[in-house]
């Protein structure tokens, strides 16, 4: 994936297609809801929760997996799968790698806005 | 809504709201129903609630997962088919097993393909309804199958009340079979006949259930009938055969062995219609095979059928065995037939003769090793034994005093009814109330009616027999007849009937008077054959009576008839 390619447009299209009219509802949402795991994933990692921090890393993958952020779906995973076997050392790098993608994200989606 | 059947509902369980507002829009979009849950708890209250057709479930939830969601939702689903489809990104092959485990019928992973998910519902919604459908049709069978078991049971209660009728207590006779086997084909009936004989048959109708069964009422009601009527075995064989003939379709018809044992005479008859040989065990040890030599019962018409029975010495001791084919074909677990070895192999290592019929039975039982299979055996033993041991209890000629023996009757006809009563079957009633008369019913009707004819023609009313010697004097001879019947004032018809047993059968006398002028009776030669219609009637009575007396002037016969009981 390069650089510039934190959302796959094609993906984004055809969800366009199928909302319609809720198209605009469904981006706010996927704004939100990441927001919110995010802050999740934070407090997972500072009360030691390893079993939360992967729960909130795997709802976040699928829901950038069906808008289309490959970015956010590679970097939730590496969470996840560290995570499942509690091994929190240096996630907390990783989760502010995610946060910074989250947030390119954001200015891609917001043409959609 | 542009379905074909009805509104599909989907349950969508998600808890991320992202997935679920894209989940909720495809379902939506395909013209189903949705309903919305965000964790597991809620899912199942929905899924309670409004009791949707499929259910979409994500793995990871908060407050109850999916997979404990599913397990939930499978076991309120009962034995209705509601399909699982579990929402996951999980890849590795033991969750995918934990969602199976707990229900899951099949996934759908992120990112949601619309295609893919449409194609699911579509195919899960079939089998829903293929399920829904196939347990309807199972619920019906059931019922069916019940019905069915409750009119069997009825209608084995009306086969039991008629063949209650019968008599299968007496010591010569054993008998196995199974409660239900007149479902299976099978019949057995006995009586004893009024003159002490013992009756037995033993029927096996093709087919099974209720076609089998519904032939054996008839033969049922034909055979307690004729038998305590005093019928022969050939009058009823011929009964039997005529009404089955009649009211069973082609290809339904009843294999039968009948036999009627005589005690007194130590002798039975024996007929066989497509049954397995019947076995006779002599006290020497040698065992005779009765084998059929007759169509069964209900395939040939009256006309070409032959009811003849084989008449056997047998020793008090000897016995005598049917059976259907449910023994010879009885199988083992490997698919043998029992068979006739076997079978010749039980009487061979039989010692104890009061044990063989046991030992039958069980040497099949041992062989088919399951009792279910047991159920189409047949198995009628009987045992030559002198008739106040085959009677014990009753003894025979206490039944027999309540039956008309010895008695007389005088019946006088008078003018007024010449034209317009019969008294033949009002005198024939009377006389089959003798039970060794009945088989004689035929003869007796033509001694009795060719006499009271005489009386009446040339007695009573005074016509020429020799009128009826050309056609014209023929039909002279009815006009006349008709016109006196019609006119006649005076004069009577008396008729007596006497009857005495003895040992061995009875004596029946019967004494036409009539009021007429007589005939010059030394002018009938009764036994030269004569061509002439005059004079015949009373020719065929001599021939048919022991002894035909005419008293003069003429106006009075008598006759009289002899009977056997073993005739």
């Amino acid at each position: 994936m390069s650089a510039n390619n934190h959302i796959d447009h094609d993906t984004l299209a055809t969800l366009q297609e199928v909302m319609e009219d809720d198209f605009q509802h469904l981006i706010e949402t996927f704004i939100s809801d990441s927001s919110q795991k995010m802050t999740d994933m934070q407090r997972a990692l500072a009360a030691g929760l390893s079993d939360e921090l992967r729960r909130a890393a795997h709802s976040f993958k699928g829901s950038s997996s069906n808008i289309g952020a490959g970015g956010l779906v590679a970097l939730c995973k590496a969470i996840e799968d560290k995570a499942a076997v509690a091994d929190l050392a240096g996630i907390e790098m990783q989760i502010v790698d995610l946060q910074q993608e989250f947030n390119l994200v954001k200015g891609q989606l917001d043409i959609y806005l | 809504m542009i379905n074909n059947d009805r509104e599909i509902t989907v349950l969508v369980a998600d808890d991320t709201d992202t997935d679920r507002l894209i989940l909720e829009t495809i379902v939506k979009k395909e013209g189903h129903r949705v309903i919305s849950a965000r964790d597991g708890v809620e899912a199942v209250e929905q899924f309670e609630n409004s009791r949707p057709d499929i259910v979409l479930l994500d793995a990871l939830m908060p407050n109850m997962d999916g997979f404990e969601a599913a397990r939930r939702i499978k076991s309120l689903a009962g034995e209705e088919l509601i399909p699982i489809i579990f929402l996951t990104s999980l890849t590795d092959t033991p969750s995918l097993v934990k969602c199976l485990e707990a229900g899951g019928d099949d996934f759908l992973s992120k990112p949601y393909n619309r295609v893919i998910l449409q194609a699911k519902i579509k195919a899960f919604y079939r089998m829903r309804t293929m399920n829904r459908t196939m347990l309807n049709q199972r619920d019906q069978i059931v019922k069916h199958n019940e019905h069915f078991l409750q009119e069997q049971t009825v209608a084995k209660q009306v086969f039991d009340n008629i063949t209650s009728g019968g008599d299968l207590n007496t010591s010569s006779l054993r008998y196995f079979l199974s409660p239900l086997a007149v479902f299976n084909g099978d019949v057995m009936v006995a009586s004893s006949t009024p003159a002490g004989n013992f009756m037995v048959l033993l029927g096996d109708f093709t087919g099974h259930g209720l076609p089998a069964a519904i032939g054996a009422m008839p033969l049922a009601t034909t055979f307690y009938g004729m038998v305590s009527k005093g019928f022969s075995m050939a009058d009823i064989l011929a009964e039997i055969n005529g009404k089955l003939k009649s009211i069973l379709p082609v290809g339904l018809f009843c294999c039968a062995t009948m036999v009627e044992v005589n005690f007194r005479k130590s002798s039975i008859r024996i007929w066989n219609g497509g049954l397995p040989p019947a076995y006779i065990y002599r006290n020497s040890g040698t065992v005779e095979a009765m084998k059929s030599t007759h169509l069964p019962l209900g395939v040939l018409n009256n006309r070409d059928f032959k009811a003849d029975p084989a008449l056997l010495q047998l020793e008090y001791g000897d016995r005598l065995y049917l059976w259907s084919d449910g023994i010879h074909e009885s199988r083992n677990a490997d698919g043998d037939m029992f068979g006739e070895e076997r079978l010749m192999a039980t009487f061979a290592s039989n010692t104890v003769r009061d044990q063989l019929f046991d030992d039958l039975l069980a040497q099949v039982k041992a062989f088919t090793g399951d009792v279910e299979k047991s159920d189409d055996l047949s198995l009628v033993e009987l045992l030559m034994a002198p008739i106040d041991v085959a009677y014990k209890d009753r003894f025979e000629p206490a039944k027999a005093q309540s039956q008309l023996a010895e008695w007389s009757l005088s019946f006088e006809v008078k003018p007024s009814s010449f034209a317009i009563f019969d008294p033949l079957p009002l005198l024939l009633s009377v006389l089959l109330e003798v039970p060794g008369l009945r088989n004689h019913s035929g003869t007796l009707y033509t001694v009795i009616s060719e006499l009271y004819t005489n009386a009446l023609e040339h007695g009573v009313l005074g016509l020429d027999s020799g009128l009826k010697n050309d056609p014209e004097g023929f039909d002279q001879y009815y006009q006349l007849r008709k016109e006196r019947t019609k006119e006649i004032t005076q004069g009577f018809i008396r008729i007596s009937l006497t009857h005495k047993t003895s040992s061995d059968g009875g004596v029946l006398s019967v004494i036409v008077e009539d009021s007429g002028l007589g005939f010059d009776f030394n002018a009938l030669e009764l036994d030269r054959p004569k061509v002439e219609y005059s004079g015949r009637g009373l020719r065929l009575v001599s021939s048919l009576c022991d002894t035909l007396k005419i008293e003069p002037p003429g106006n009075l016969v008598k006759a009289t008839y002899r009977w056997h009981s073993d005739d």
